[in-house]
């Protein structure tokens, strides 16, 4: 469908190209010039300029209509708008990081110069699929967008080229691939019930003839698109991935994928939210995800409770936090949509901090078990305070949004009816937040890491594994001088003190994120154009 | 194009889309594999030109002719580059579940596609949507070749397996998607193929081979 917007409206939509072409620029200078010196800067500098654009989108939308341009291809209304400010955020963390985490890697003797200047291309072209997904005015152009981050992420993951890295990425590909399978199939499927209803698959066209599309076929589709995108979200039952890539892949993608790219694929499910209440009535997609919820929940807890790797402890409580916005998606309603929308703002915020400081971390240490990091408050201060406060404002601790967002989605729960839902689901929150608070101070606190694990009191359940990986640091010289565990063959050699870079970026994420949960005004109206996006009302 | 022939048109070409699929589970040769697999994508591209002559279509003929390249000539080719690079372990050697079974299992899944696409047939009843429990058994059969087979080639043999299935009910349901979804359909499937071409020979450095018996690194 063609902009029929005035002229004015027409040349200010082009705003729209900026996030999808500006990171595909920066990818061909990457490409071409090599990540080095002069280019070191580069693709945090693009992402501000992404985020500036995704700013002026948002600003626009929220004054006046919707906007599309490239032949009605791209198309943002509120909700796309916020997605995008999202993507935008994420990314400028993550890339204001990736400079020191590069030069790490590199003087450890892990990467080259080579693998940086791939990392940097493939992360820009990353992010232009990203935005490419948010701002689809069509399923099927959305669909082309999210198999693309696929691809692009399966080489960042697989980067260090390690037995763990190529089996993370192998199972990342297969998995997630059969996943957006499922959602092809489905969105061939909804083609066909829209065909027969007289439009295509344009958003604006599939809710205006929602009512008109065939029951039997849409709710076939509309299993084969939530369960699609879930995978790619991160929810169960095809959610093993997730742990094995996020745990896997470099730092500041593991930020990126963790923080934004199971919110896109979420973003997706929404989308498909709007057209399924409407053509089959609001309980269908209702149970659907609250089943789908509960499990990626408990999966989430159980496996949470015995984790003995920090980062996969972080990807797990990726997976509760998807099956938070599942919840919140199936209670409905204007207020839980908000907050759904919120949420994924401030789990974006939070998790990329924390996933880039445990990536500092691993690179200080050299080891990712949880029981091996020990008394890391006082050998790096700076750097488990972020930690900290990253999971605090994880588990929904005010200041910080998930406070807010978490209330507001307990409050509708409640309201709507589903008190026993609710009351589930925030069992396991709580039961996952207290695991999180534990496993946090094992690393944090605690007495420095001592040769025999079961020696210290808070290593019950550290099983035989880890003793090797813990032994051979202590050995070398007393406990307590900081760089003791440096001496390990293949631990790392990265500079022991945060980079600068690295502790202004996680310092000022965190401040956003507890500035959005304390007051959103300038972002409340945007984020309640999108809830009635999402409620069909708009 | 009488009715008539457009009719047996459709139903050998679905009837060979389905047969090869079930090929496919038959034989444990990954050469073999491969050759049965380039014969449903000729039969697919066969399947798409007659919607496109019924249809005195020509945009569907060029996307026939796009499938018969890609489908039957392109992505065979990269699997058998794959399996020369695989080196000497050519054949399936201990699938999770055994060739007789899967025979049956394919039988059952081809009756579930039956019953789940009912909906999809009731709704614009016609010699085409008729062929669409096809695809979807192709679909599920290949979904079980995904989850039973070890080797990694024979893993994405099954991926494409479902993806030529879902093609299939692509078509059938409604004459394409648009050219620029085509467009990108295709291209994603070429690429998530070279990707996990290229994960193959990772695997092969990293670990030797590429059974998948071997991934047992990442666990909880």
């Amino acid at each position: 469908m063609p902009p029929t917007s005035a002229p004015p409206a027409g040349l200010t939509s082009l705003v729209l190209l900026v996030p999808i072409l500006l990171p595909l620029v920066t990818a061909a200078i990457y490409l071409v010039a090599g990540w080095g010196r002069r280019t070191v800067w580069l693709s945090a500098t693009s992402t501000v300029v992404v985020l500036v654009a995704a700013i002026t989108v948002a600003i626009q939308v929220s004054d006046n209509d919707p906007q599309s341009t490239a032949g009605g291809l791209l198309r943002a209304d509120a909700l796309s708008a916020f997605m995008l400010l999202v993507v935008a955020v994420v990314a400028v963390v993550a890339c204001s990081a990736t400079p020191a985490h590069l030069r790490g890697e590199i003087s450890a003797g892990r990467a080259r110069p080579r693998t940086a200047t791939r990392h940097s291309v493939l992360l820009q072209v990353f992010l232009a699929a990203m935005t490419l997904a948010v701002l689809s005015s069509s399923l099927g152009l959305l669909w082309v967008a999210i198999e693309a981050t696929t691809i692009v992420t399966a080489f960042l993951v697989g980067q260090r080229r390690t037995r763990a890295a190529v089996e993370a990425a192998w199972k990342y590909v297969v998995i997630c691939s059969t996943g957006i399978a499922m959602a092809l199939l489905g969105t061939f499927l909804l083609n066909y019930a829209a065909d027969r209803a007289g439009t295509g698959l344009d958003w604006t066209g599939l809710t205006a003839h929602a009512t008109g599309l065939d029951p039997g076929v849409t709710r076939i589709a509309v299993v084969l698109l939530i369960l699609g995108f879930g995978t790619k979200a991160g929810l169960a039952p095809l959610h093993s991935w997730l742990p094995d890539a996020h745990s896997q892949a470099p730092a500041p993608v593991s930020a990126l994928m963790s923080g934004v790219l199971l919110a896109v694929a979420f973003y997706a499910i929404l989308r498909i939210k709007v057209v399924a209440d409407l053509a089959l009535g609001a309980g269908f997609a209702r149970t659907l995800l609250a089943v789908i919820a509960l499990a990626s929940l408990l999966v989430a807890a159980t496996v949470l409770i015995a984790q003995r790797d920090y980062k996969r402890m972080l990807a797990y409580s990726s997976i509760e936090h998807m099956g938070l916005l599942a919840f919140g998606a199936a209670v409905g309603g204007p207020l839980s949509m908000a907050a759904v929308l919120l949420h994924m703002l401030g789990h974006g915020l939070a998790k990329s901090t924390l996933f880039l400081s445990a990536g500092h971390i691993l690179q200080t240490t050299g080891t990712s078990q949880i029981g091996s990091v020990r008394a890391l408050a006082t050998r790096a201060p700076v750097l488990a305070g972020c930690f900290a406060a990253g999971v605090l404002a994880l588990i929904g601790f005010p200041p910080f949004s998930m406070f807010a967002s978490e209330f507001t989605l307990a409050r509708a729960g409640a309201g709507a009816g589903l008190g026993w839902l609710t009351a589930a689901v925030f069992l396991l929150v709580l039961v996952i937040a207290a695991t999180l608070v534990g496993h946090t101070t094992r690393m944090l606190l605690g007495p420095p890491a001592t040769p025999t694990p079961a020696g210290s009191g808070s290593a019950g359940s550290t099983p035989v594994g880890t003793g090797a990986a813990d032994s051979h640091a202590p050995v070398r010289g007393a406990p307590v001088p900081a760089g003791a565990l440096r001496g390990g063959p293949g631990a790392a050699t990265a500079p022991r003190t945060l980079p600068a870079s690295t502790a202004v970026t996680l310092v000022v994420a965190l401040a956003v994120c507890a500035a959005v949960g304390v007051s959103t005004p300038p972002l409340a109206h945007l984020l309640y154009l999108a809830a009635d996006v999402l409620t069909g009302t708009r | 194009m009488s009715e008539a022939v457009f009719v047996e048109l459709l139903s050998l070409s679905s009837g060979i889309v389905l047969l090869t699929a079930v090929l496919v589970l038959w034989r444990r040769e990954l050469a073999m594999v491969i050759r049965v697999f380039a014969v449903q994508g000729v039969a697919l591209a066969g399947l798409v030109a007659v919607l496109a002559v019924r249809e005195s279509s020509a945009e569907l003929g060029i996307v026939a002719a796009g499938v018969l390249i890609l489908r039957a000539g392109l992505l065979p080719y990269l699997l058998g580059r794959a399996l020369t690079a695989a080196g000497p372990q050519r054949r399936e050697t201990r699938p999770l579940v055994n060739v007789a079974a899967s025979l049956l299992a394919a039988a059952g899944l081809t009756l579930l596609a039956l019953a789940v696409s009912a909906p999809l047939v009731a709704l614009a009843p016609s010699p085409a949507t008729a062929a669409i429990p096809v695809g979807m058994a192709v679909v599920l059969i290949g979904f079980f070749v995904l989850v039973t087979r070890r080797r990694a080639l024979s893993q994405l043999i099954g991926f494409l397996l479902m993806d030529n299935g879902i093609t299939t009910v692509g078509f059938l349901t409604t004459a394409g998607i648009g050219l620029v979804v085509e467009l990108g359909v295709s291209l994603d499937i070429l690429l998530a193929v070279l990707v996990l071409g290229v994960l193959t020979g990772w695997m092969q450095t990293a670990f030797g081979n590429t059974d998948l018996d071997e991934l047992r690194e990442l666990h909880d």
